[in-house]
């Protein structure tokens, strides 16, 4: 597809020329960068309660942002209304960061390489919406009819189709169609005598509708959803301080997300905030840790098109994303650069400088973030441990990155007694602290999973959606906060 | 901001949203808009780092076909914009369910308070920028010029927002309001013996006049981030548990989510069919009030045209009130409470308005006095409550009570019990201060278990 036939081109008449003179207004004071990014995001949601479509919405906003870099500083400002003197302005705020005479050499932008890692024809987004709600209603039948203990289903059916358009005064001129959808089951069940408890279940990603029928079906979410509530009906509490914590493959990635994966953002490492900070080339983790975040990663299964909820043809700054190694043989090898960080410290660009939306100055951010398998049966990996805890989901994680504590939250886990898993437990939290957790890190199973992509990063107050992954891993010593 | 469009003129685009899509078939139409002008600048080590600025403006319906309900939102409040969103909503009402309990608030239950609430304030709205920046570097420095200990910065912030809400429903009801926030912060970073932390303070207004002084948030951030230096991991056991406020104001944000509506008529509350019931010490009030000039959580109507009000939620220990929306209330055969919360996309969910707990007799001082082994709690992280179950596990950071003193910092810790033997056994403060729009004294929970070492 060519430039001239690109969204914000067709739509909207763009032309190459009005993008130059955008960034040249934008450095009309003298800063050294700037970027426009184009954003138009579509959106639809269905929420299913009690068995009844509740609500029904969808949408549309339309915006462009304008940055503008001086040095370490940014200006920055946006507008919802894509007329001619509205940008202007926008890109006369942003200017203001600066404070010389204009640059006057101009680089002509040119079309960054293109490539299509979710090759998706027809989005969730621009399906029929009887489709999608009848979808959700499959999910609630599943989920009610998976236990007569399950009383309460909530279904939440949402897509959204993004176009993005990044242009840059370096002359970096990238573009893209980003497709999403998810699908999440709540369900609720109680015994006679006992107190609800919910189990929680979903997945999509940047898939066309079909992945609901080929690959993960609206039943396959709910009886997830539905196992888990009724798991925690016979939940004991969960044990207090140091335990051997095997966790299970998949979302338990969470992990490398809030242990190594936010210390390595180069921000905070510019800045000497994290506890990472000048830590390239250290032992951060032990040797059996490789951990990568990649944001190029299509379809994984056969069959199906699509990429998976973090990945991205291009990041947010217009680079396209790639494979980074965070940690090779538990060496810290590289951090997660965006361009400010690039432009500051001279490294090279990783693709993971990510934005909200057009509203929001982008920042380095993960993409999908996993560790490679290791050589052990997930089975002898539980089979080792004569008294720990075995982790299977969970809830979610913070970190402090500059004293490196991070916090995950287990909503299902089990005790493991001489080598068997056996009874399940409360909800618990386990905290760890970043460069000495993954130290204690004994054994890697063979059974890499990524999540199901129903990952959502928070950072400085913006969320994008992200992916994680991890095969089964035992850890030697960590704290679990439970009350037992 | 779109051209030639004033706030004054909000009103009439959304009476006219709501006249046609009931002229297109909507038995009930409401139509909300809100718009704001964004202002934030981070300074750090003394430089500015980041300016922001920018407005925008988005509008949001929500139609009933009988029974049926359809939402739509957009950024276009052109004509050509508004009569798709209308489109839009009237489709998809058509493909939802027919909802029993679906509806407007009655013409009788609408309105406005009519109290000055005190929501804007020119010192905001005409703040220059020179004065923000400024107001951020001095705090900034005031907190890397306390110690020489405090060697690095997250920043200093200034942020505002000046902002305006209209909605409108088929029942009879148009109200708008606008208001102004600002908010200022200082993250300072401490280093000591190859151990790095950072903490921070911050102080928000409606008014720039009703801000900290920048050398006040300064100050209180070194102080913060100083005490966690020499943090230690302390051994597994039971005891009593102080929150200071910043830490108990969490605390009332998980109970919040217990006695919202939609948590209760899903039963998905551990105070789901407790009304009446002790369900915390009797030293426990917990107020919800929208009504109070000048703070953030008072507002003149909700996002249903429900004009604002003061609802005793705990009141001595008894649960007395859940928040309710039109919705909840009628699933559960109660009134609103005029607790409708909305963006612009979707139905309406369910917000508090100032949700603060009433201050006890003792000072915090005297309350750790008491105490002979206990934990202080500065920092909470992770989100390991469910208010489900009650069940409750986060990350903890604080200082370690001994013999009725702040004795030592203590991190990579977890506090855990269960909320309903956390309510049960706790004891409040005098300290309550209105900070934001959920505010709590000092509590003491009577025990938890502290998993470390």
């Amino acid at each position: 597809m060519a430039f001239t036939d690109s969204f914000f081109a067709s739509k909207f008449g763009l032309t190459r020329h009005d993008l130059e003179n955008y960034l040249s207004e934008a450095l009309s004071r003298g800063g050294d960068y700037a970027d426009l990014y184009f954003e138009y995001l579509a959106t639809s949601s269905i929420s299913i309660d009690e068995s009844i479509v509740k609500s029904a919405t969808q949408g549309v906003s339309l915006g462009v942002g304008v940055r503008v870099i001086s040095g370490e500083r940014t200006g920055y400002a946006y507008s919802d209304d894509l007329s001619p003197e509205k940008i202007r302005h926008a890109a006369q705020v942003a200017a203001m960061i600066a404070a010389g005479p204009a640059k006057v050499e101009k680089t002509p932008l040119e079309e960054g390489p293109r490539r299509n890692l979710y090759p998706v024809i027809t989005s969730p987004n621009e399906t029929e919406f009887r489709k999608r709600v009848a979808l959700a209603q499959r999910a609630d039948i599943a989920a009610r009819a998976y236990d007569p203990r399950i009383f309460q289903v909530q279904v939440v059916y949402a897509d959204n189709l993004r176009h993005v358009l990044v242009a840059t005064s370096d002359g970096m001129l990238n573009y893209d169609r980003q497709p999403m959808t998810r699908m999440s089951v709540f369900a609720l069940a109680r015994d006679k005598s006992g107190p609800p408890q919910q189990g929680h279940a979903g997945g999509g990603g940047r898939y066309e509708l079909d992945w609901f029928e080929n690959v993960r079906t609206p039943e396959y979410f709910a009886r997830e959803a539905g196992r888990q509530a009724i798991v925690q009906l016979d939940a004991v509490d969960a044990p207090a301080g140091e335990q051997v914590v095997v966790l299970g493959p998949g979302w338990p990635g969470v992990l490398l997300h809030e242990a190594v994966g936010h210390g390595l953002e180069a921000d905070f490492n510019r800045k000497g905030v994290s506890a990472f900070s000048g830590r390239i080339g250290q032992q951060v983790a032990s040797p059996l840790c490789t951990v990568i975040d990649d944001g190029t990663i299509g379809g994984d299964q056969p069959g199906v098109t699509g990429g998976r909820r973090g990945s991205l043809n291009v990041d947010d700054e217009g680079n396209q994303t790639q494979r980074n190694v965070l940690i090779e043989n538990g060496i810290l090898r590289g951090y997660l650069q965006d361009k400010l960080s690039s432009r500051v410290t001279g490294a090279h660009a990783t693709g993971s400088g990510r934005r909200e939306s057009y509203e929001h100055i982008p920042m380095p951010r993960m993409t999908n973030t996993f560790m490679l398998p290791g050589d052990n049966e997930p089975e002898d990996v539980i089979k080792s441990v004569p008294k720990g805890l075995y982790c299977v989901n969970f809830a979610g994680g913070q970190v402090d990155i500059t004293n490196g504590n991070f916090v995950f939250s287990a909503s299902e886990s089990y005790l493991i007694e001489n080598g068997k898993v056996t009874r399940p437990v409360r909800n618990a939290t386990l905290i760890g602290n970043g460069p000495e957790a993954m130290k204690y890190v004994s054994m890697v199973g063979n059974d890499l999973k990524l999540d199901e992509g129903i990952g959502i990063c928070g950072k400085e107050g913006q969320s994008v959606p992200v992916g994680v992954g991890i095969p089964t891993v035992r850890i030697d010593r960590m704290t679990v906060g439970g009350t037992a | 901001m779109k051209p030639g469009l004033r706030f004054e003129d909000l009103p009439e685009i959304a009476q006219q949203a709501v006249r046609q899509a009931q002229e297109r078939g909507a038995t009930d139409a409401e139509c909300t808009i809100s718009e704001g002008q964004e202002f934030s600048a981070n300074v750090r080590m003394g430089e500015i780092e980041t300016l922001k600025e920018a407005g925008s403006r988005g509008a949001g319906l929500r139609v009933l076909i009988g029974r049926r309900m359809g939402s739509s939102y957009t950024s276009d409040l052109t004509p050509e914009g508004i009569q798709k969103m209308i489109a839009s909503a009237v489709d998809l009402a058509g493909l939802t369910t027919e909802d029993p309990h679906a509806g407007l608030p009655e013409a009788s239950e609408l309105g406005s308070l009519s109290v000055d609430l005190k929501l804007f304030s020119d010192t905001v709205a005409g703040l220059p920028a020179d004065q923000k920046i400024d107001a951020a570097k001095r705090a900034e420095a005031a907190a890397l010029s306390f110690d020489a200990r405090i060697t690095n910065s997250e920043g200093g912030a200034f942020d505002s927002n000046v902002g305006g809400r209209v909605f409108v429903n088929s029942r009879g009801f148009t109200g708008s309001y606008r208001s102004t926030y600002c908010s200022l912060s200082a993250v300072p970073v401490a280093a000591h013996d190859g151990q790095m932390e950072r903490d921070y303070w911050f102080t928000v207004a409606r008014d720039f006049n009703g801000l900290e002084s920048p050398e006040l948030v300064g100050r209180k951030a070194a102080e913060r981030v100083l005490r966690r230096l020499g943090a230690v991991k302390v051994e597994t056991q039971k005891v009593p548990v102080v929150f200071e406020p910043r830490m108990s104001r969490t605390l009332l944000g998980n109970l919040f989510e217990a006695v919202q509506g939609t948590a209760i008529y899903r039963h998905a509350s551990f105070l789901a069919g407790k009304i009446g019931e002790k369900v915390a010490s009797e030293s426990f009030t917990l107020i919800d009030d929208g009504t109070i000039p000048g703070l953030f959580g008072s507002q003149p109507f909700d996002d249903e045209g429900v004009p604002s009000r003061r609802t005793p939620v705990i009141e001595k220990g008894i649960l007395k009130n859940y928040l309710l929306n039109t919705y909840t209330a009628r699933k559960l055969e109660l009134k609103t409470t005029g607790n409708a919360s909305r963006g612009i996309t979707g139905n309406a969910g369910i917000g508090h308005g100032n949700f603060f707990l009433e201050a006890g007799e003792k000072t915090p001082d005297e309350i750790i006095a008491g105490i002979k082994n206990g934990f202080y709690v500065t920092e909470l992280i992770g989100s390991g409550v469910n208010t489900v179950t009650g069940d409750y596990s986060r990350g903890a950071v604080g200082l370690w009570i001994r013999d009725g003193e702040l004795a030592f910092p203590v991190s990579e810790v977890t506090i855990a019990g269960t909320l309903q033997d956390m309510l049960a056994g706790v004891e409040i403060a005098n300290d309550l201060e209105f900070r934001g729009s959920v505010s709590a004294p000092t509590l003491m929970i009577g025990e938890m278990t502290v998993a470390g070492r």
